[in-house]
């Protein structure tokens, strides 16, 4: 039975995953650029909400969207400025770039916060509480909502690329730069909406990760872009519903290996990461976005 | 020249284009006066598509200027150029395949300027459109995708519409009826510059014709004016007869120890050139 | 004039050096092509004289310049381990800190058996080569990005994995044994000397390796890897080689890393930690990646940054990202790259040179001025 347990909590904690993974599918979907910082990006959020929090002192729930705003904002000057600029100088350097960011950003809120851990407090004890399911499952009511956010997000996302003019131009631009532009499209400014899309996307789910648990400077890269990334793989490059497969796939993975032996949590992450890429290595090749 | 400058809707002059280290198009200039059909026409690789992308602004130029309806447009990045009426359907359809035909039309309709051009006139002009327009683009055969490019940009309302190869791949029957649309297309005053491979179809349709040579204009000015003779020679570079003229001698190669300035050897200086009234 | 053929493609039709063939024809004598130019005698020279001064460092200043020169000599070794794979094979590694980890194990495992830190080194290198070698099965295939982070999740797992075993430290760690000398200045000493070697070997063997046969193959990758590949270049074997050769260095240094810290710790901070790989990226990418000396200046900033820095934490290593990124957007090249590039320097070139006839004649008519 606790293995029906460690089930559903993965498929729970896959809804997360899907949330950390659609920004940089997103991302590489569009700009054919894989942000090595975007992890470091969701632990940023994290961090941004604590101050909020302990600044303005307003209820924790309304630090969420001020946080997702301010990432998106970021995510879009970042975007055309430093990001641009890279993607013009080719794939190395966007990639040095993208790393740099990882390193100054991490070490940045080393120096400004130490290594400590933190956590969002949550007091609302209705988000705190669990329910059970017979006797055996108990389920937390966080991990169900950030389930059910995970999903809505896509659904937003889904409906906002197929049927808004904006989603129609990051689709288009995706598929064929040039031919954007020739019907008046200025692709850096789609790209850099794409990009305020997926800062934010990230941030909502840094904000919910650090409800669940406890972040430190240096969780953006051991575990988020860890997961992120494995799920965009394991899902399928570029499919905004195959990152939810693919976080399901990795939340249950590692809640199995957790249930073998308790430290083989994360290892049972970067194992799956492992099996795709000797498995599936197509999966890791560059392919065109179907979003 | 000077009456005609004054007329001249789109200008180009002076045009030199380098791809890397290879000159692929050298001091080329043309003239498209207001509403009439120009045809650019060559062989493979004589520079037609590079000139379209470079008016198109997808190219920048080492050398020369285009000006477009009294405005330098020059140093105009490519979706400005389409706001400013410079809209071109590009070599090889470029549709975008993971959008539906309507969903092409409307981003192509996106930053539309005023004008008659709409989605439904869209569908007026190519009926097949309008059952097929929930279905991807790759599903069309490539005749129907050739017409959602053209809808595409006329969508824009365009003033000058670049026509980059349209015939290419497809079979003569479907080339024609895609040509057939062209008056429907001047009637609502746009300016249609085309590139084209099948000379005889760009006479039909071109009032101008100008044809390219590696690079260099070898031929300009009104399709009437020139008989079937002097474009073939003009196309293929042989003197008027049939003869290919000989290699060229040293004295006509650049000097190379002091460097010319990109390294290349321009090549082939001794092109037949007709013009208008020679 | 002399043109060297390794600032970009030189096509044999070009007029240059056609002009060079046919103008120098009275003689009958045809363009000369050598490795070097009459200066690099001179740097080659300079650099041993550098090396014999660095390795009697020991004898005319204080332990404490040691002690700061060996780290130094330990990031100088993982730099041009990183531009070699970075700057000649395009491969971006952001988990080379796994050999590093590595390396410093297969110390610490002999060391457990009796065997000397000193005497395990050259097995640190080995150990470290022949873990590369499913490692590199494993991510041969992938690009850039997904290079990148494969390398990544792969440094984090073998982390991980390394840390199950309680037997040599779990999580923790474990100190070396028998280097508890009565003389510690004399352990000082010698580990510098290790340091020194490693990293005069490291940069040494980069410079032999990139003169012969697969340099010129890393050329061809770099100019052009599909028309290297249809010409028949063996691109697929460079690659590993370098890749290996990367790791045994890189595992060297690790060794070092050992020796000096009296310890193999994992975790944060640690052998394993991914900031070794950020400090060899930034300071080859600021020194200028893609050349032999890049790594050196790279380095001498990295430590000028550190020693300046240090007290202020995690400061020193903002301020290299900041500028790296900077230098990578801005001035690609890099501090040394841009200076070779303004000046015509080179002092370890790797390329070739092409000399006229007439060219030649001029030079040798001014030998006397060097």
């Amino acid at each position: 039975m606790a293995w029906v347990n460690a089930i559903i909590q993965g498929i729970l904690t896959g809804g997360l995953y899907a949330l950390f993974a659609c920004g940089l599918s997103l991302m590489f979907g569009v700009m054919r650029v894989v942000n090595l910082a975007h992890g470091d990006l969701a632990t940023v959020a994290g961090y941004i909400g604590v101050g909020v929090i302990a600044a303005i002192h307003v209820p924790f729930l309304w630090s969420i969207p001020i946080v997702v705003v301010i990432m998106a904002l970021l995510g879009y000057v970042l975007q055309r400025t430093l990001i641009q600029a890279a993607i013009n100088r080719g794939d190395l350097t966007t990639l040095i770039v993208t790393f740099g960011l990882s390193m100054v950003i991490e070490n940045g809120l080393l120096q400004f916060f130490t290594a400590n851990s933190r956590g969002i407090g949550v007091n609302q004890s209705i988000i705190t509480d669990s329910f059970s399911i017979g006797s055996q499952i108990q389920i937390a009511w966080l991990d169900v909502i950030i389930f059910v956010l995970a999903v809505v997000v896509l659904l937003g996302l889904q409906y906002y690329l197929s049927s808004t003019k904006y989603g129609r131009l990051i689709r288009a631009v995706a598929d064929d730069r040039e031919a954007a532009q020739l019907s008046g499209a200025d692709y850096r400014h789609v790209f850099g909406i794409a990009a305020a899309i997926a800062f934010g996307t990230v941030a909502l789910a840094g904000t919910a990760y650090g409800m669940t648990t406890t972040i430190d400077p240096t969780t953006g890269t051991q575990t988020i872009l860890l997961f992120a990334f494995a799920a965009v793989v394991i899902g399928g490059l570029g499919s905004l519903w195959g990152t939810l497969v693919g976080g399901i796939v990795l939340g249950v993975a590692q809640e199995i290996g957790a249930q073998i032996n308790l430290s083989w949590e994360l290892l049972a992450g970067y194992v799956i990461f492992l099996v795709v890429l000797i498995v599936r290595p197509q999966g890791l090749t560059s392919r065109r976005a179907q979003s | 020249m000077n009456s005609l400058h004054d007329a001249a809707f789109l200008h180009v002059r002076n045009l030199t284009v380098h791809h890397g280290q290879l000159r692929a198009l050298s001091d080329v200039s043309l003239q498209v006066a207001k509403g009439e059909v120009y045809a650019i026409i060559g062989a493979n690789g004589a520079g037609k598509t590079t000139l379209m992308r470079t008016i198109a602004g997808l190219h920048s130029p080492t050398d020369g200027s285009v000006v477009f309806d009294g405005r330098d447009v020059t140093r105009m990045r490519p979706e400005q150029r389409a706001k400013a009426g410079i809209v071109m359907v590009p070599e090889g359809r470029r549709l975008f395949p993971s959008l539906t035909l309507e969903e092409n039309l409307k981003v192509g309709a996106t930053y539309a300027r005023k004008g008659p051009w709409t989605i439904e006139r869209a569908y007026e002009t190519f009926p097949f459109m309008r059952e097929r327009r929930a279905q991807k683009t790759a599903q069309l055969s490539g005749g129907e995708q050739q017409q959602v490019a053209i809808g595409r940009a006329l969508v824009a309302n365009p003033r000058v519409l670049l026509l980059d190869e349209l015939s290419l791949g497809l079979a003569p029957l479907i080339v024609q009826r895609i040509y057939d649309t062209l008056p429907r297309i001047l009637e609502s005053g746009i300016t249609v510059l085309l590139v084209e491979q099948d000379v005889s179809q760009a006479r039909r349709v071109a009032s101008h014709l100008q044809c390219l040579l590696e690079g260099h204009t070898t031929l300009e000015g009104e399709s009437k004016d020139f008989t079937p003779d002097q474009i073939e020679a003009a196309y293929f570079g042989t003197n008027p007869g049939g003869r290919p003229p000989g290699p060229p001698g040293r004295g006509t190669e650049q000097e190379t120890l002091s460097g010319s300035p990109d390294g290349t050897l321009s090549l082939w200086r001794g092109s037949t050139r007709l013009s208008r009234g020679s | 004039m002399s043109v060297t053929t390794d600032s970009g493609p030189f096509r044999g039709d070009d007029p240059r050096v056609r002009a060079m063939g046919e103008g120098g024809g009275r003689d009958g004598e045809f363009p000369r092509v050598t490795r070097s130019r009459r200066n690099t005698l001179w740097s080659g020279i300079g650099a041993l004289v550098v090396v014999v001064i660095f390795a009697t460092l020991p004898y005319t200043t204080q332990p404490g310049v040691w002690a700061i020169l060996t780290q130094g000599l330990i990031i100088l070794t993982l730099a041009s381990m990183w531009n070699l794979l970075a700057g000649y094979a395009g491969l971006v590694s952001v988990g080379q800190q796994v050999f590093l980890g590595l390396g410093a194990y297969f110390i610490l495992i002999p060391n457990m058996h009796g065997v000397s830190p000193f005497a395990a080194l050259p097995l640190a290198a080995i150990g470290a080569a022949v873990v590369a070698i499913p490692l590199w099965w494993l991510v041969s295939r992938l690009r850039t990005a997904y290079f990148a982070i494969a390398t990544w999740v792969l440094a984090s797992a073998v982390a991980l994995f390394v840390q199950q075993f309680q037997s040599i430290g779990g999580g923790t760690g474990m100190p070396l044994q028998g280097l508890q000398w009565a003389d510690t200045n004399l352990l000082s000493a010698d580990t510098y000397w290790v340091a020194l070697a490693v990293a005069v070997l490291a940069i040494g063997g980069t410079y032999l390796l990139l003169r012969s046969r697969v340099g010129l193959v890393l050329t061809a990758i770099r100019d052009d890897e599909r028309a290297a590949r249809s010409s028949g270049v063996r691109v697929g074997f460079a690659r590993a080689l370098v890749f290996i050769v990367a790791a045994a260095g890189c595992g060297a240094a690790g060794g070092v890393l050992a020796i000096q810290q009296v310890a193999v710790s994992p975790g944060a901070g640690g052998v394993f930690d991914i900031t070794w790989t950020a400090e060899m990226a930034f300071a080859v990418i600021i020194g200028g990646l893609g050349t032999i000396e890049g790594p050196i200046v790279g380095t001498v900033v990295y430590m000028v940054l550190f020693e300046t820095l240090q007290h202020y934490n995690a400061w020193y290593l903002i301020i290299l990202g900041l500028v790296a990124i900077g230098v990578t957007l801005f001035a690609r090249r890099g501090l040394w790259g841009t200076v070779e590039e303004k000046f015509g320097i080179r002092l370890l070139p790797t390329g070739y040179y092409l000399w006229s006839p007439a060219e030649r004649r001029r030079r040798i008519g001014r030998a006397d001025r060097g």
